[in-house]
């Protein structure tokens, strides 16, 4: 039968004269979907989108139904476009025991949660190369904070929460020697470890701490996710190369018919902390806050932390095993299934929770994994997903017990039952999808309505820009039984994981200023009558304000060659979108973009003499092109006097003696 | 002497409860509007300030070379809640008194602040208007800014409108009640004869 329709096509083919076609999205696109997706002017979109920006350090928001970019908060990388990382209040977030760090690798978000549901007051953000986990505050849009991880390689299956907020995870992704050992590469067996990290954050303040560490045996950790509900108190962390080995791991770690799932009782970990057990470690990293009053932030070392070793504290850590170096390992919303995608594998196994305390508790066990036990596959297994496509990697929730797995090799996204382990529906992706994101798909309640695609390869998809591409991602319909694709855009950096809350928990919290009344930076100019120019040496402090349409002072004498210039700028609007901007000419860093009522700090090191103009460099007004000055650059001992000054106090021309 | 009727004699608690909403509500109310300004500027001016969106007032009026606000330039929310607290003690005492002529004295005072409150109120919102600093930036020929008393009015790209607040209604709604009664008062006086 499909001889003939073959033949019968190419027969077609050549008296039509073209060759046959394959499905593309023109017959996969339906007619309503515009309507959908269209967000009409003055309208706003019904979830805020939070996307990890990949290699971009980055996390980029998007406004959804629409796929529009609302903004890209600086994270783990400088951004020119308003000094992160180049004025000096920002430039202790950057700060880690390696110095100074410019960039990192951003993969997975996770928003905090009250009651296994996001809560609006937090995301947190991991940096997968230098292991960091950062904490942005929602109501500013800003990096409030960013904790170094020690003890860690690729802080890869992290930043994930539990349903409280009580922890934030950082696990390692490529094992490590604990501390700062030299080593052989070639004693991973003995001598690496894969740390899992539990970070306590305080509720009220949002500051984290690291609670305590558990040093699991040298393998990858992957993904992870909290259990919620019923399984609330573990963790569950997806793991590859539980081979060990330590090259060619494309290959070398692919051998094993199954890793495992690496359960953790956290409250378990809780009372050994509690009864003085585990290791207190002599290590080092950087604790970096930012202070909305002084606009600054501060880089803490710290030096301790507690390492708990599973294989001595007993009934604390658990492996299940499963298929193929599985990738995501997600908790359903009712917190008893958990689902391991093998990303080499040809089913999705379904673990029941219930089914593994049982395992636990009758210790139907298969055997040892470096002194943790590992339970009976069937013993734990709620059911397999069969035959679902290729390369399963992470899965989400539509809170009516439907599960969506992203599938990499085949391109696609898989609707299946939880219960009957069975496929419902299956819609292509463009191309080759990584992570997927129902919004709310991680918490105890989801809002089924969409699910989003977020893809590695771009190809076809926008206007062809070179070589060099945007990431794409996809948004589907999934209300009905069908789901139906209604909405392709681009995105910056590559995006992993990426989630996504209702507008409204946030919308009306969102900060529309910054009171000056509260400005505690130690150079603030609380108003124009503040204004002035300080010399210690050869360091030289400008408190300058901006309001629109001046800088006070505007010009400037008195400034040598070699001197450390730093303006100290005060926004003094207290206005809505009314920033200033501010750059000197040969300024070796970048601008300064100051919020109103907020101060930040330019340094300047001129290397010669002359005339510096200095500007706002944000459309402030109608007066903005007037919004200007000069810095008199002298040679080094010179005996030009210090004056400063604006309209009539400007500095004079001396007369003639 | 007559005495007041009832109605007339309790019109003055009425018209007590009226003036004190002066104490816990705006008088007057000035929207403005621009492309800018989405949302729009409020300025609220009670017996005693100016309140809302005044600093961000005051940060666009050099544009045009406008005075910016400050409460403490008005001498008016010094006087204003003086006179109108010596005008609620004044009001007791015709309540006790209990007479016509009480009423009609009171009526009258109450007239006379009215018209020098709007009077003042016109004369600043002239001064504000057209005192501009001969040095501002923008200048339009010809132009100038005063807000209108009551009503819409555009000035460059800014939208303009003035109303009472509920203070400022209940004030209103004072003399109403004032001439109404003496009015009334007046009108059973005559019938009496």
């Amino acid at each position: 039968m499909k001889h003939y329709k073959l033949m019968l096509c190419a027969l077609g083919a050549v008296i039509a004269g073209q060759s046959c076609k394959m499905k593309d999205t023109g017959n996969v696109v339906q007619g309503d979907a515009a309507s959908k997706v269209y967000v009409a002017p003055g309208k706003y979109d019904e979830f805020y989108n939070f996307v990890s920006g990949g290699f971009s350090g980055q996390v980029s928001v998007y406004g959804i139904p629409s796929g529009r970019l609302l903004k890209v908060i600086p994270v783990f990388s400088v951004n020119p476009e308003n000094g992160y990382g180049f004025s000096e209040e920002t430039k202790p977030m950057l700060n880690t025991t390696a110095g100074f760090v410019p960039w990192d690798d951003e993969h997975h978000l996770a928003l905090s949660q009250t009651n296994g549901e996001h809560d609006g007051r937090w995301i947190f953000a991991n940096a997968n190369n230098t292991p960091r986990v950062a904490r942005i505050n929602l109501g500013t849009f800003k990096t409030d904070e960013i904790l170094e991880i020690p003890n860690s390689g690729g802080n890869h299956s992290s930043p994930f929460i539990t349903e409280n907020t009580e922890y934030v995870i950082a696990g390692t992704r490529f094992s490590v020697p604990l501390g700062e050992a030299d080593v052989p590469i070639s004693s991973f067996k003995e001598n690496f470890k894969s740390v899992a990290s539990f970070i306590n954050v305080d509720q009220g303040t949002g500051n984290m701490k690291i609670a305590f560490q558990i040093a699991l045996p040298g393998m990858s950790l992957d993904l992870s996710r909290a259990g919620k509900g019923p399984s609330h108190g573990w963790f569950f962390f997806s793991t590859y190369n539980t081979e060990q080995a330590n090259t060619l791991l494309e290959v070398n770690a692919s051998q094993k018919d199954k890793d495992f799932i690496v359960a953790v009782n956290w409250k378990k970990a809780e009372e050994y902390v509690k009864a003085g057990k585990g290791t207190k470690m002599k290590t080092r990293y950087y604790h970096n806050k930012w202070n909305e009053e002084t606009h600054s932030a501060t880089s803490e070392l710290e030096q301790e932390v507690l390492v708990l070793d599973p294989a001595e504290l007993k009934d604390m850590v658990y492996m299940i095993p499963c298929p193929k170096s599985p990738h995501g390992c997600d908790v359903d919303p009712s917190g008893e299934y958990i689902v391991g995608s093998g990303k080499l594998a040809a089913l999705i196994p379904v673990f029941s929770f219930n089914k593994l305390m049982k395992a636990i508790n009758d210790k139907t066990f298969e055997g040892e994994y470096q002194g943790i036990p590992v339970v009976k596959y069937e013993a734990a297994l709620h059911g397999e997903v069969q035959k679902p496509g290729l390369g399963p990697l992470h899965t989400e929730f539509d809170g009516k017990g439907n599960a969506y797995t992203s599938f990499f090799l085949s391109s696609e996204v898989v609707k299946w039952s939880i219960k009957d382990v069975k496929v419902l529906d299956r819609v292509p992706t463009y191309y080759s999808i990584g992570h997927l994101c129902v919004p709310g798909g991680d918490t105890r309640k989801p809002y089924g309505k969409y699910v989003i695609a977020y893809n590695k390869i771009t190809k076809d998809r926008y206007l062809p820009t070179g070589p060099e591409l945007a990431q794409s991602a996809q948004l589907y319909d999934i209300s009905g039984d069908k789901m139906q694709l209604i909405l392709d855009f681009p995105t910056i950096g590559e995006p992993h994981y990426a989630q996504a809350i209702d507008a409204k928990v946030i919308k009306d919290r969102s900060v529309k200023i910054f009171d000056i009344n509260k400005n505690k930076h130690q150079y603030v100019a609380m108003g124009e009558k503040e204004t002035k120019v300080v010399r210690n040496g050869n360091r030289v402090d400008i408190y300058m304000t901006a309001i629109r349409s001046h800088l006070t002072p505007d010009n400037i004498e008195g400034v040598f060659v070699g001197d450390e210039v730093y303006f100290h700028v005060t926004n003094l609007e207290q206005d809505w979108d009314v920033p200033h901007g501010f750059a000197i000419k040969h300024a070796a860093n970048a601008e300064l973009l100051i919020m109103p009522g907020e101060t930040s700090t330019l340094k300047f090191v001129p290397d010669r003499t002359g005339i510096y103009p200095f500007y706002c460099t944000d459309f402030c007004s109608a007066l903005h092109q007037e919004m200007q000055g000069y810095l008199r650059v002298s040679p080094k001992g010179s005996n030009v006097p210090l004056k400063y000054g604006i309209g009539d106090t400007a500095p004079k021309a001396v007369a003639a003696k | 002497m007559k005495k007041l009727t009832t109605p007339g004699r309790y019109s003055v608690l009425l018209v007590i409860i009226f003036l004190a909403t002066l104490w816990f509500f705006p008088m007057w109310r000035i929207d403005l509007k621009a492309p800018q300004y989405p949302g729009g500027l409020t300025m609220t001016i009670w017996i005693n300030d100016v309140k809302d969106d005044v600093d961000v007032i005051n940060g666009l009026n050099h544009y045009i070379g406008m005075k910016t606000i400050h409460k403490e330039d008005f001498k008016e929310f010094v006087y204003l809640p003086a006179t109108i607290i010596s005008f609620i003690v004044l009001g007791i005492l015709v309540f006790f008194w209990n007479r016509k002529t009480g009423y009609y004295i009171w009526t009258g005072i109450f007239t006379a602040i009215g018209l020098m409150s709007f009077y003042d109120f016109y004369k600043w919102e002239y001064d504000y208007g057209h005192n501009l600093d001969p040095t501002a930036p923008i200048q339009v020929p010809g132009m100038s800014y005063q807000p209108p008393l009551i009503g819409y009015k555009k000035l460059l790209n800014f939208e303009v409108l003035s109303q009472p607040h509920v203070a400022g209604w209940l004030f209103i709604l004072s003399g109403v009640v004032l001439v109404s009664i003496t009015f009334y008062e007046w009108k059973q006086s005559k019938k009496m004869v």
